[in-house]
């Protein structure tokens, strides 16, 4: 079975379900004596004084697994509980409604919670949480009950809960709970963050999680936002290997993220991150890139009813160049086709949009919106390092022609007085078989190649990937792939040029010592996968690396060359 | 006697007062002995009440008329208008 929610913290995490459900409180309503109030006013006190204590250690244990970050949600935490308008508030519903303590605190806590809910900043709505947080934990006190926590726990355990609030989650143990999932609460809320902080796995907001209960196995997916129950031994088994060795690569990726993308022979090798918003650069700094290989521009065409004007895209690549801060920026020029559907420009359903109208075959046959592209990435150029680069190209009359409109942009600007720079290098993605088999030919019109593996498989071995009746036959590996791949390097490098990947064989560990050894000068990835290419590259040569690709380009089968790469990563102890 | 001072001071961190800057501001203004109150529109808060300064929901930007009224009135005035427009959090 599968529960749908919205991820919270990335990775996979396999184990027993633990429903965390609290004893209720329960508060009498009956109206206290007027000789009783000074009673109820010092069970007050007292509780406050409780609560306030409670709130020192836990901060302090907080500071001590969690760091001081999360230690500063108890500080606060402190400040409100010793707050003087909470303590007020509460004392005169007592002393003048006659209320009991608990039924004043209830009252109180949740006039202050609404008014953190009605908020309009999410991160303050969520805040509330944190006002209920200390309201439960006072009471708790106040009726002498066992306070909220989850030390206790042990194994190996996917916490279930409708939400977890600070309390809760400062005595959680790491090593213990592989997952969270929550029933209420988004990617702002206390338990998102926290999980982010301690790298468990974790989906919030699936909505009704009863269907969760104690002691069965389920699987986290926090990337995705899914939860798996009711699985075979056998899957279950393979999803705790999955998060076993998620937790091992973040183990790597912390080590090696502040450490230069080198080989133990001292070759640099170039890594950089893929993304679709110029938002991403700065994660993708953060994650060790040394520049973007390739950046989607497809996200200026979705949900919008017109066309993106040159301001719009020019303010988008400037915001990247410079977020790079002087880093090479490769911008894929408009990439679309006939399997999405963009309101600003009307294309025709298609029987094979793959082999359809798509790409630059659309933007050779709309000059003024393919310029208005070209323009906007030529001023980008003058606040960094912007690279252009032709999606799809399957002819060399296709790059000659993307070119001339280069160039009638770069006299348009220059006409216009506008600031460009004249100099933006221009390269083609190869991922159509026929721009591989004439490379030696394009090499000569441009000044870098990026390969695009997931297009060049899928035209190369005939396969839709989403078919899956034939998925397994999608395989990036394929000896045909391979030598296409070490054609268009070669036929680069003959000229002087430099062939990058930008697909998603770039981020497969198990592709990096055979592309290194094939000569790939830059490697471009999902970011997160950055530090586990790093963490390969690290531990091999070069010369191991040429001998492993010579001899894989001799074996006859995907999973014969699979198999071999796996022996050489076992005896070299690299883990994936 | 009876004076005040008001002043109008725009917020200038990043998150606004969010829980943490919220934390030192209410630690800070407590350190004075005058009464100290912020507005944001129709909202008050005490700014010695940590639930209150939290409640006026104060974004980056936002313009808060701050009150002091007691016997230290000009330090308080200017430390906190100093921490709400420079700190940094």
């Amino acid at each position: 079975m599968k529960l749908q929610g919205i991820s919270g913290a990335r990775g996979i995490g396999a184990g027993t379900v633990y429903v965390y459900t609290q004893e209720e409180i329960c508060i009498d309503r009956t109206p206290i004596e007027e000789a009783a109030v000074a009673e109820e006013l010092h069970k007050l006190d007292d509780a406050m004084q409780t609560t306030i204590d409670q709130l020192t250690e836990v901060k302090a244990k907080a500071a001590a697994t969690m760091g001081d970050a999360e230690a500063a949600i108890f500080e606060a935490h402190i400040m409100i509980a010793q707050d003087p308008s909470l303590l007020t508030s509460i004392r005169q519903a007592v002393e003048s409604e006659h209320k009991s303590a608990a039924e004043a605190t209830e009252g109180v806590i949740e006039s202050f919670a609404a008014m953190f809910s009605a908020m309009d900043d999410p991160y303050m709505r969520e805040r509330g949480a944190d006002i209920r947080d200390i309201g439960d934990r006072l009471l708790r006190n106040i009726l002498g009950m066992t306070p909220r926590g989850l030390a206790h726990l042990s194994g190996q355990i996917i916490l279930v809960a409708d939400d977890l609030t600070p309390s809760d989650t400062a005595s959680l143990d790491a090593t213990v709970v592989q997952g969270i999932v929550t029933a209420s609460g988004g990617p702002t809320s206390h338990a998102a963050i926290m999980a982010r902080t301690l790298a468990i796995p974790a989906v919030m907001g699936v909505g009704d999680s009863s269907a969760l209960r104690t002691g069965e196995q389920a699987v986290v997916n926090g990337t995705d936002g899914i939860v798996l129950t009711e699985l075979s031994d056998d899957e279950f088994a393979r999803y705790q290997e999955e998060g076993a060795r998620y937790r091992r690569v973040l183990q790597t990726m912390k080590e090696s993220a502040n450490l230069p993308a080198k080989t133990k022979d001292g070759h640099d090798v170039l890594l950089f991150g893929n993304i679709g918003k110029a938002d991403d650069a700065a994660k993708a700094r953060e994650l060790g890139a040394e520049g973007i290989g390739l950046f989607r521009t497809e996200f200026l065409y979705m949900e919008r009813d017109e066309l993106p004007n040159e301001e719009v895209q020019y303010e988008a690549y400037k915001a990247c160049a410079e977020a790079m801060d002087g880093r090479p920026v490769i911008i894929r020029t408009m990439d679309i086709g006939g399997d999405k559907e963009l309101k600003c420009l009307a294309l025709p359903k298609e029987m094979n949009p793959f082999l359809g109208y798509r790409a630059i075959r659309i933007c050779l046959s709309e000059p003024d919106m393919f310029k208005t592209q070209l323009k906007a990435l030529l001023r980008a150029g003058v606040h960094g390092q912007v690279h252009i680069m032709y999606p799809m190209i399957s002819s060399l009359d296709e790059v000659r022609r993307a070119n001339a409109l280069l160039q009638e942009a770069k006299d348009e600007l220059a006409a216009a007085g506008v600031a460009f720079n004249g100099d933006t290098p221009v390269g083609i993605m190869v991922e159509t078989p026929a721009a591989a088999m004439i490379a030696d030919i394009l090499a000569k019109e441009v000044d870098f190649f990026s390969i695009g593996t997931n297009d060049l498989c899928q035209y190369t071995l005939a396969v839709d990937r989403m078919n899956e009746r034939i998925g397994q036959l999608y395989e990036p590996l394929h000896p045909a792939v391979l030598r296409l791949i070490k054609q268009v390097i070669d036929a680069s490098h003959k000229e002087g040029k430099l062939t990058g990947m930008c697909g998603e064989m770039a981020g497969d560990p198990m592709a990096t010592m055979i592309l290194l050894g094939l000569g790939l000068d830059e490697f471009s990835m999902s970011a997160t996968a950055i530090p586990m290419i790093k963490a390969v590259l690290r531990s091999v040569t070069v010369d191991e690396c040429r001998h492993m690709a010579a001899k894989a380009l001799t074996l006859g089968s995907a999973k014969e060359i699979a198999a071999y790469v796996t022996r050489i990563m076992t005896e070299k102890g690299i883990e994936l | 006697m009876c004076t005040m001072i008001q002043e109008h001071v725009t917020i200038t961190n990043e998150s606004g007062l969010h829980a943490r800057p919220a934390t030192l501001f209410t630690q800070l203004a407590a350190k004075f002995q005058s009464k100290i109150t912020l507005a944001n529109g129709a909202k008050q808060a005490d700014a010695k009440s940590i639930l209150t300064v939290l409640t006026l929901g104060a974004t980056k930007g936002t313009e808060l008329v701050v009150t002091v009224d007691g016997a230290d009135e000009a330090e308080a005035m200017a430390a906190v208008k100093e921490f709400l427009t420079t700190h940094k959090d």
